[in-house]
């Protein structure tokens, strides 16, 4: 009976949070927030999915599975995000029309994938933009 | 009551392989239908741990395991294969 109620609370949880998380996907504005949505709540909810079927089933072997599935989602979700979310920015997907800071801006350069440190300026930019306060080192 | 919560946890999945699709139909960009293809592969994740419990088959798990590795793959081949195309103004 206490195996069953925690499993139904761990199971609705996390499919509720899939579905914020595939909300968030669908009414985010832009690449970047879409995969801030998709990429937490998905995890925490394909996790908590997990939890459930592990407590449900109860044997060890299915336990060691269920955290071996868990650890996996968990090792791999950020590795995935960072290189979609530099592949996205380096393609030029546009940002939403309402994001006042690009740090990376000017300062990335898209033929050989290096950053510009904040001292030094990239040839052809401007550094300081007008109406812009920024603290430099 | 339990059959209720697991009829509600397929249902909530349902609804969240429906709204990403539409995503992954719309796009715009092919970042963002990568983006929606993540998110039903971790759906599908989610399904298959419902379908444990509902059946009480824990050889699914396996398939979950598989499921995740190859979903993570797909996303690193994706992001190599985008950045290896270059800028590009729209697509």
């Amino acid at each position: 009976m206490v195996t069953e109620g925690l499993t139904a609370f761990f199971l609705v949880a996390g499919a509720g949070f899939m579905l914020i998380a595939a909300l968030g996907l669908l009414r985010m504005p832009d690449l970047l927030t879409r995969m801030h949505a998709t990429t937490k709540a998905g995890v925490l909810g394909a996790g908590l999915i997990m939890v459930g079927a592990a407590i449900f089933i109860g044997q060890l072997t299915v336990v060691v599975k269920a955290i071996a599935v868990i650890a996996f989602l968990i090792l791999t979700a950020p590795i995935a995000a960072h290189a979609l979310g530099r592949a996205g920015y380096f393609v030029g997907v546009p940002l939403w029309s309402e994001t006042h800071t690009d740090e990376l801006e000017g300062r990335y350069d898209r033929d050989t994938h290096t950053l510009a440190s904040s001292g030094d300026t990239p040839a052809g930019q401007v550094e300081e933009r007008p109406g812009e306060n920024r603290s430099e080192s | 009551m339990f059959d209720y919560a697991i009829f509600l946890a397929y249902a909530l999945l349902s609804l969240a392989l429906v709204l990403s699709f539409v995503r992954l139909v719309l796009g715009p960009s092919l970042p963002d239908r990568v983006v929606a293809l993540e998110l039903l592969a971790s759906l599908t994740v989610g399904f298959i741990g419902v379908a444990v419990v509902a059946t009480g088959r824990s050889a699914y798990l396996d398939v979950a395991m598989v499921l995740a590795l190859t979903a993570f793959l797909a996303a690193i081949a994706f992001a190599r294969y985008l950045e290896k195309g270059g800028y590009r103004s729209g697509d």
